[in-house]
């Protein structure tokens, strides 16, 4: 039980040596196995989730000696706290539906795809779960590499471009952060930090100017992977390119690595730094959401057009984050489950059509409502959840964001995201109804099958969780609370409490005024009496009541 | 006390799981339609007993908060899935369960023999389940989600008809502009909530505690910049002007769903809101203003538009864009009971109005069906003479006609009456006063107009329709007259519980009812009102009878000219058009406001987003990133040839190396 945080992220390994035995050409066992090994993984993940206790702290942490290389010292140190705990159990969730996903559309070398599904599975938890910074770091490559080939190998037409723009895009920033993590290992050990636990590097206190470059190579490479605009155009033509399992993967995980990356390392570890580039990300993310919104709307290809809306999705996530308080990182940490959700749930959608008819172009569908009914109701569903419509988990997500977002800084930015809620109904309703409505006049989608039983069984799930976090987000909410708490307090950096001080200390002069003013309204006026506000009385003052009488 | 009210929405929620979920599979009609009509009924049974339990309180005591679970806590943000039951949303969820219920009812015969019974049903509850929590949520963010799930409802069943492609387009037209307006309510909801938290340290959206804590508002100010977000909001769901083009097209789902949607309830939710925040909204003299005027506005224009239509429901639907006008100039001039009670009263007689032309095409399409022609059924054009044919349906229509064109005695006349006056003699807009009620006076002349046309029309004169087709039209079943004769009876005695005090004294001192209900709703306004210019307005009885009578004039008058033309001598219109034909032609085409907005937002944010995507994201980024590539590859190929394997040429450029730096030291 001590160790079930490697035991969840071993078993996908575990798998894949088992995978070796099995011959390559009984396809259905290796489908069959995968699968199983995913879904004991995920069950093993759920034991994390129950004995997870509502607090701050990082729990189930394994902390053991690994590597001891001259000065570098790194550990297996691993844990979950809240900010990651949902995301491991979003990866465990995912990686079943995706390995059933692929089950009739890939029939060629099924088991490298599976052994690429399993590796995927363990970097991505791996990542999650890593204290230790040089263990992120691993993880973070070590994920590369099976979506290099999944995208390359058994992805469309024009894989190799996509997966090399993929692995180059992301490679870039990888490189810069791997520069900053010794970096910032140096400057650790010289103040007496021993290892690579990121624990001990939040209390490092630097100089802002180290900060600020040291942020920058960390907010690149994490931008690439959310992606922010305009570093995104890697993004839609990975995902088009990508077979369904590595969309859904893509989308639903490994884009939260970059979201992840900020709230646990950009910003707690260089806050200062953070804050001054606060008004720039933020404006980065806004862009990104009304960009990427009109980008969507005019797509030809439906894939794309889901690609695209994730870069507006994420974008909401990065202003959540950036708004520096409980409301907006909690709305940003739902907003990274319900992408993972419900845009996991759009790419198998895509995926379902696109194996039936072999295109993904808009202009040949039409009609399939009367057709698929079954097919038209999930898509309905999933496509109001991506829009944000209330009772479901995308709204719940978007409004703490934005008013999260409202309430600090950024309310100017945020008055402009909230208008992308009007373009995500334009350009997913457009799409949904020139696919489902309208005449069904194609006769290659006359004859089209509705959803089977496996395909709905893939689906249920993710239907389902897109009404309970839409009507009962607050257990979701309270796991991660603590511990989001805990980091925006972390993130206040020191020179502005010493500001709030100074603030405070400033008009004492002023402080017998308003006292005397707010004895007046307390206890000079029955509550609910009509009082007039402080600002009224300077116009108005003849209406007063009391001086009237 | 109030205990079983989750009844009341949980009923139709349960009528949408089963048909929906098995409706496909019951597919008998009368089990899907009793299933769906019967959940409503039951809410209908419940809002009774609550509404009964409600009045048996003292009307200081008349406000109810049940709360079932903490829906979202985050920081200081907490907003519970509570109801708050009050006379405001008694009244409410009277008239959604009740209308609703006869709506239902009607659609059992209407929607008898269509594919998708059960999903008509279906969306039918869900949308009655949105409602009720609409009305009924105790804070903003329980009501958004009541808002919106309606305008979701609104889409779907828009769309019902989902192979025609105008009917996609109207219900996403609808959802956008819908979605324009909760834009704006969002950005209120967090203004609000951000205005109050940080300078008052109020964290709240919970309806009873912003009232309470509304005192410590300014007036004007950050007010109006909140109020007016919350309008936007408003405009969008309640079709007012600049976001009304959707209710026309919206015409586009089945009769009934224009009933209950589009007349009766959900396009009066932004009426609802305001009166539900009264409190904030009377705290703006601008936002008052723009509201009235908007509202005054909306209810003429409208109104020119209905005159010229010919398709029988687009009439009504200008008509309730129109008459939706009145309810906010009501709002604007501070005249919330006035304004809700035209809510109420709209409800009946729209109601009846629209499922009486739902009879009518009903009728006429399965005539013109059988005639095997292609004649449009909805166009007035055709019709004429049904009166001996459908004489229920006539007689109900004429009172639902004469109900809303205004005249003395029937419950339309009660409430815009009480309206227009209030537009004359409120405290809030000085001059503009006279202005308002002159706006709101001529489209009450131009609704008796258009009104009686399209009775006229349809019901009077000679059959136009295809002799072969005339002998299969008919009276409706039972179901759906019996609706029809229950709310035509309501267009007539509804307004006898709200009769304006100066009548109510010339009859012997009877009260205005529904005022007095209604009171604690607006209790924080009237303190504030009695704080801030309780003197102005005016008071003059005599002027007030005077007003009265130039209204009924004024629509006595737009009967009269209505008769004329479309009775006695049906020649005039034509000429008419033939005299004035750019005039025609732009009123017939609504004033070309759709093509404005093509032309002014729709085609640019076309073009400009094609630009973004194959001229920016295209081009310029990815022509940047290939553009990096190729560098990096072209610079390979020269770097690659200096390794060229030979030993000399390493000798050669290490010598060179060497001289070099040896320079650079020497010159140092």
């Amino acid at each position: 039980m001590s160790n079930i945080l490697s035991l969840t992220t071993f078993l996908p390994i575990l798998g894949v040596l088992i995978l070796f035995f099995i011959p390559k050409e009984s396809k259905s066992v290796l489908r069959g196995f995968t699968f199983a090994v995913t879904l004991v993984t995920f069950l093993v993940s759920l034991l994390i989730l129950t004995g997870f206790q509502t607090n701050a702290e990082f729990q189930f942490v394994e902390n053991v000696p690994w590597i001891a290389a001259g000065p570098f010292v790194m550990r297996y140190n691993i844990g979950v706290d809240g900010i990651s705990l949902w995301l491991v159990i979003l990866t465990t969730f995912i990686m079943p539906i995706s390995v059933m996903s692929t089950w009739k559309a890939v029939e060629d070398k099924v088991k490298e795809y599976m052994i690429c599904i399993l590796i995927l599975e363990t970097s991505l938890i791996g990542a999650f779960i890593s204290i230790d910074m040089f263990l992120f770091y691993i993880y973070w490559e070590l994920m590369l590499i099976p979506m290099y080939f999944m995208i390359g190998i058994w992805g469309g037409k024009n894989r190799l471009y996509a997966t090399m723009k993929f692995f180059i895009y992301t490679m870039v920033g990888s490189l810069l952060m791997l520069v900053a993590f010794i970096y910032l290992y140096m400057i650790g050990s010289q103040a007496g930090i021993p290892d690579f636990s990121v624990l001990h590097f939040y209390n490092l206190h630097l100089d802002p100017s180290v900060q600020m470059w040291m942020f920058i190579a960390f907010a690149l490479a994490f931008a690439i992977k959310v992606p922010m605009f305009p570093l995104h155009t890697w993004l839609p033509d990975a995902h088009t390119e990508a077979p369904t399992a590595g969309s859904v993967i893509l989308a639903a995980i490994m884009l939260k690595m970059g979201t992840y990356g900020y709230v646990r390392f950009a910003i707690p570890l260089f806050p200062e730094a953070a804050h001054r580039f606060a008004p720039l990300l933020a404006t980065l993310a806004v862009i990104g959401i009304i960009y990427a919104a009109l980008v969507a709307m005019v797509q030809e290809d439906v894939k794309k057009l889901v690609a695209y809306s994730s870069v507006a999705h994420l974008g909401f996530v990065m202003l959540g984050i950036f708004a520096f308080n409980v409301q907006g990182m909690t709305g940003s940490m739902l907003q990274m489950l319900n992408h993972g959700v419900s845009t996991g749930a759009l790419f198998l959608i895509v995926g379902f059509i696109y194996e039936r008819r072999h295109t993904r172009l808009i202009t040949d569908f039409g009609g399939l409502a009367k057709q698929m009914p079954i097919f038209a109701t999930m898509f309905l569903i999933v496509t109001l959840s991506s829009i944000g419509v209330p009772g479901t988990n995308g709204f719940v997500g978007e409004f703490l964001v934005l008013i999260g977002g409202y309430e600090s800084e950024l309310r100017w930015w945020t008055v402009v995201a909230a208008s992308g809620v009007i373009f995500a109904a334009v350009y997913m309703l457009w799409m949904f109804q020139r696919v489902m409505f309208g005449e069904l006049n194609n006769p290659k989608n006359q004859k089209l099958l509705d959803l089977d039983a496996r395909e709905i069984a893939i689906m249920v799930p993710l239907l389902l969780l897109i009404f309970v976090m839409g009507v009962y987000p607050n257990p979701f909410i309270a796991k991660m609370d603590p511990a989001v708490k805990k980091l925006v307090s972390q993130i206040r950096p020191a020179s502005m409490d010493a500001a709030a001080k100074a603030l405070a200390a400033v008009p004492v002069a002023n402080a017998a005024e308003s006292n005397e003013t707010s004895e007046q309204n307390h206890t000079g006026m029955p509550a609910g009496h009509p009082v007039i506000p402080h600002e009224g009385q300077s116009t108005s003052p003849a209406i007063n009541p009391h001086e009237a009488k | 006390m109030f205990d079983n009210v989750w009844l009341i929405p949980i009923l139709p929620f349960i009528g949408f799981l089963i048909n929906g979920l098995f409706g496909k599979k019951i597919k008998n009609e009368t089990v899907i339609g009793t299933i769906a009509a019967g959940a409503v009924f039951g809410s209908f049974i419940v809002s009774c007993m609550t509404l009964y339990k409600l009045l048996s309180l003292g009307s200081e005591e008349r406000l109810a908060e049940v709360k079932f679970f903490s829906w979202i806590t985050s920081g200081t943000f907490n907003a519970d899935v509570a109801f708050l039951i009050d006379p405001l949303s008694c009244i409410m969820i009277m008239i959604v369960s009740g209308v609703g219920f006869l709506i239902h009812l009607y659609s059992i015969a209407y929607m008898h023999g269509e594919e998708g019974f059960y999903r008509y049903f279906a969306y039918l509850n869900l949308f009655t389940f949105s409602m009720f929590l609409l009305v009924l949520g105790n804070n903003l963010l329980l009501m958004f989600v009541g808002w919106e799930g309606v305008g979701l409802c609104s889409y779907l069943l828009i769309g019902y008809y989902f192979h025609k492609k105008s009917a996609g387009d109207a219900g996403k037209k609808a959802f956008v502009m819908n979605r324009v307006g909760d834009f704006g309510f969002l950005l209120g909801l967090f203004t609000l909530f951000w205005y109050m938290g940080s300078t008052h340290n109020v964290w709240t959206i919970t309806f009873s505690e912003m009232a309470k804590t509304s005192h410590l508002l300014p007036t004007g100010g950050v007010v109006t910049v909140i109020t007016l977000c919350f309008f936007l909001g408003a405009t969008g769901k309640s079709a007012q002007i600049p976001l009304y083009t959707w209710l026309p097209d919206a015409m586009e789902g089945p009769t009934p769903v224009s009933a209950l949607i589009h007349a009766a309830t959900m396009v009066t939710a932004g009426v609802y809101m305001i009166a539900r925040m009264n409190y904030l909204f009377i705290r703006s003299p601008e936002t008052l203003t723009v509201i009235a005027v908007i509202g005054a506005c909306t209810a003429l224009f409208a109104a020119t538009i209905g005159t010229a239509q010919n398709d029988i429901k687009r009439v009504l639907a200008y008509s309730t864009v129109s008459q939706l006008g009145y309810m906010f100039l009501a709002m604007g001039v501070g005249a919330f009971g006035a304004g809700v009670f035209h809510l109420m009263t709209h409800a009946f007689f729209k109601a009846c109005l629209f499922l009486g032309s739902g009879a009518v095409i009903h009728s006429m399409h399965g005539a013109l069906h059988h005639a095997h022609s292609h004649d449009d059924a909805q166009d007035m054009r055709n019709m004429g003479g049904l009166k001996s044919k459908m004489p229920i349906t006539f007689a109900t229509f004429l009172l639902a006609t004469i109900a809303i064109a205004g005249i003395p005695g029937f419950s339309g006349f009660f409430s815009k009456d009480e309206i227009l006056w209030q537009a004359f003699s409120n405290p809030h807009h000085g001059s503009l006063n006279i202005l308002l009620w002159g706006m709101g006076a001529i489209a009450a002349g131009l609704t008796a107009f258009y009104m009686f046309r399209l009775v006229f029309m349809t019901f009077f004169g000679e059959c136009r329709i295809t002799p072969k087709a005339k002998d299969h039209l008919h009276e409706s079943p039972l179901v759906i007259v019996i609706p029809l004769i229950v709310l035509a009876g309501l267009s007539v005695v509804g307004g006898y519980i709200g009769i304006p005090k100066v009548i109510g004294e010339v009859l012997g001192g009877i009260p205005n009812y529904f005022e007095h209900y209604l009171d604690p709703v607006f209790k924080y306004s009237e303190e504030y009102m009695s704080v801030h210019g309780a003197h102005g307005g005016i008071h003059n009885i005599a002027l007030e009878w005077g007003l009265m009578g130039t209204s009924v004039l004024i629509a006595i008058i737009g009967i009269t000219v209505a008769y004329a033309l479309y009775v006695s001598n049906t020649g005039i219109p034509v000429k008419f058009v033939a005299a004035f034909p750019a005039l025609h032609r732009a009123v017939y085409n609504k004033w070309y406001i759709d093509e404005l907005y093509d032309f002014m937002i729709v085609n640019p944010c076309k073009s400009f987003s094609q630009f973004l995507w194959k001229g920016f994201d295209v081009i310029v980024i990815d022509g940047a990133v290939n553009g990096v590539a190729k560098s990096v590859m072209a610079l390979s190929g020269v770097f690659r040839l200096m390794q060229t394997g030979l030993l000399s040429n390493y000798a050669w450029s290490m010598a060179f190396g060497v001289v070099v730096m040896l320079s650079y030291f020497i010159l140092k």
